[in-house]
């Protein structure tokens, strides 16, 4: 049982198995927590025991000093000490870079039921666009601006740190730092629509150098499947997504350029199977409740293999 | 000569002094950051100036407090009677008006001291 339960705090979402210096930070704040709410639960339970004792008869002196101390002096001093504790940490759990500070940014706006991501380069201009997963070097600060298109959102990578609301009209920024390679979840952490907790995320946090590697890359994509594009355009699909490098250039959905390198489907939702992608193709509302994406079941079942194969190699 | 300190204190509104003040605080420290540090770029004064002045407005929030803490006391008889004062006469009523004015207070004081910890642990504008 003790392994089951060790082994349940590791993993790619957990803030007990922190990959970064916020999330450490965060993990150290919460066995501290946890060792001071230990040691005020067994002071408490010995005050009890204390006070419970039928040998010795309390004198009302007595009894008003145990009170004194023992539910006002006390308390407010750990209070006090576990409140410092947490104000000290909150600089690193939260580092701060200032406005004017030129940095490299990358853009997550939460929308109903996924994440719009724009990789911003040091003027704030638009490199690219892309959904439902963000890429991050590691060992240098991931410089974030969190905004939200419809309702309040909450973005939440808990192995790289603590979350932060995402509030219409403004934009919050947030730095994270991954110090090991590896993918984590990210999940939106507040309740934003019936399909709330299907709105999950991924970040890779890869080398520097692939990092590069792949931001220029991602800048010029060129699809190659031109049949499955064909079938793709035709049956309206570029109204809503856009595909860098082709005539598909809707901002309504998820940008689906380079969809094929992506973990998960439908913003963490089903794995990234040729099946699940013809399955959300037809059914999206089924999967996904309250999805704005219409269903498309009416169209040939060709057609919506081949959208599906067509998206699962798109590179 | 004679003292500023009121000679009785009769009125309910002493009770509140303390919480009131503590207000006050909470409200001037959480308005006079968060406006600085909106306004940080265009203002000739470091984050420091502001957490030095809302130390000396801490100071001053708690030597006040510390004032109707010690009014308080007076109104309850320094501690020679114990509560709960709950005969209905005149004198129980003062009695007990000065004991919650002194917890009162105390609590006040703790809640002041705790606002100010963010001003000692918090070196600059975050968000």
């Amino acid at each position: 049982m003790a392994t089951s339960l060790v082994s349940s705090c590791s993993g790619s979402h957990s803030t007990l198995d922190p990959a970064g210096p916020e999330a450490a930070k965060v993990a150290q704040l919460f066995y501290v927590m946890l060792a001071g709410g230990a040691v005020i639960w067994i002071g408490l339970v010995s005050v009890f025991i204390y006070a419970a004792r039928k040998k010795h008869q309390h004198t009302e002196e007595n009894a008003g000093r145990v009170i004194l101390w023992g539910g006002a002096i006390i308390p407010s001093v750990i209070l006090c000490a576990l409140l410092s504790y947490g104000m000290w940490l909150m600089p690193a759990i939260r580092p701060w870079v200032p406005d004017d500070q030129s940095v490299r940014r990358i853009e997550v706006t939460g929308e109903q039921f996924w994440w719009r991501v724009r990789y911003l380069d040091e003027a704030d201009g638009i490199m690219f666009e892309t959904a439902n997963e963000v890429r991050i070097p590691i060992g240098e600060p991931a410089h974030f601006s969190l905004k939200a298109a419809d309702v309040i959102h909450s973005f939440w990578v808990p192995s790289l740190g603590g979350k932060m609301d995402m509030i219409p009209g403004r934009t919050n920024p947030l730095t994270l730092t991954a110090d090991r390679e590896g993918t984590y979840r990210g999940v939106c952490a507040e309740f934003c629509g019936e399909s709330h907790a299907l709105m999950a995320f991924t970040v890779r946090a890869v080398s520097p150098a692939d990092h590069e590697a792949w931001l220029a890359e991602r800048s010029a994509s060129d699809p190659q499947d031109a049949e499955g594009l064909a079938v793709f355009l035709n049956n309206g699909c570029g109204a809503c997504h856009a595909i860098s490098g082709t005539a598909a250039n809707g901002r309504i959905g998820p940008d689906l350029t380079a969809f094929g390198e992506r973990g998960t489907l439908a913003a963490g939702t089903l794995p990234h199977t040729a099946e699940d992608i013809a399955r959300f193709v037809a059914h999206p509302g089924e999967i996904k409740p309250g999805v704005k994406m219409p269903h498309f079941g009416m169209l040939p079942e060709d057609d919506i293999k081949k959208i599906a194969a067509f998206l699962k190699e798109l590179r | 000569m004679k003292s500023f300190i009121p000679r009785e204190v009769e009125s309910l509104w002493t009770l509140f002094t303390a919480p009131t003040v503590w207000a006050i605080h909470f409200v001037g420290c959480y308005a006079a950051v968060a406006v600085y540090c909106a306004k940080a770029a265009t203002l000739d004064f470091s984050f420091g100036t502001v957490r030095l002045a809302l130390g000396g407005f801490t100071v001053v929030a708690l030597a006040v407090i510390v004032l109707s803490a010690w009014l308080a006391w007076r109104q309850w008889g320094f501690g020679a009677g114990d509560p709960p004062h709950d005969e209905p006469t005149r004198k129980a009523r003062t009695l007990f008006q000065g004991f919650a004015t002194l917890l009162l207070s105390g609590l006040s004081f703790v809640a002041v001291l705790y606002m100010a910890i963010p001003l000692i642990l918090i070196a600059e504008c975050q968000r």
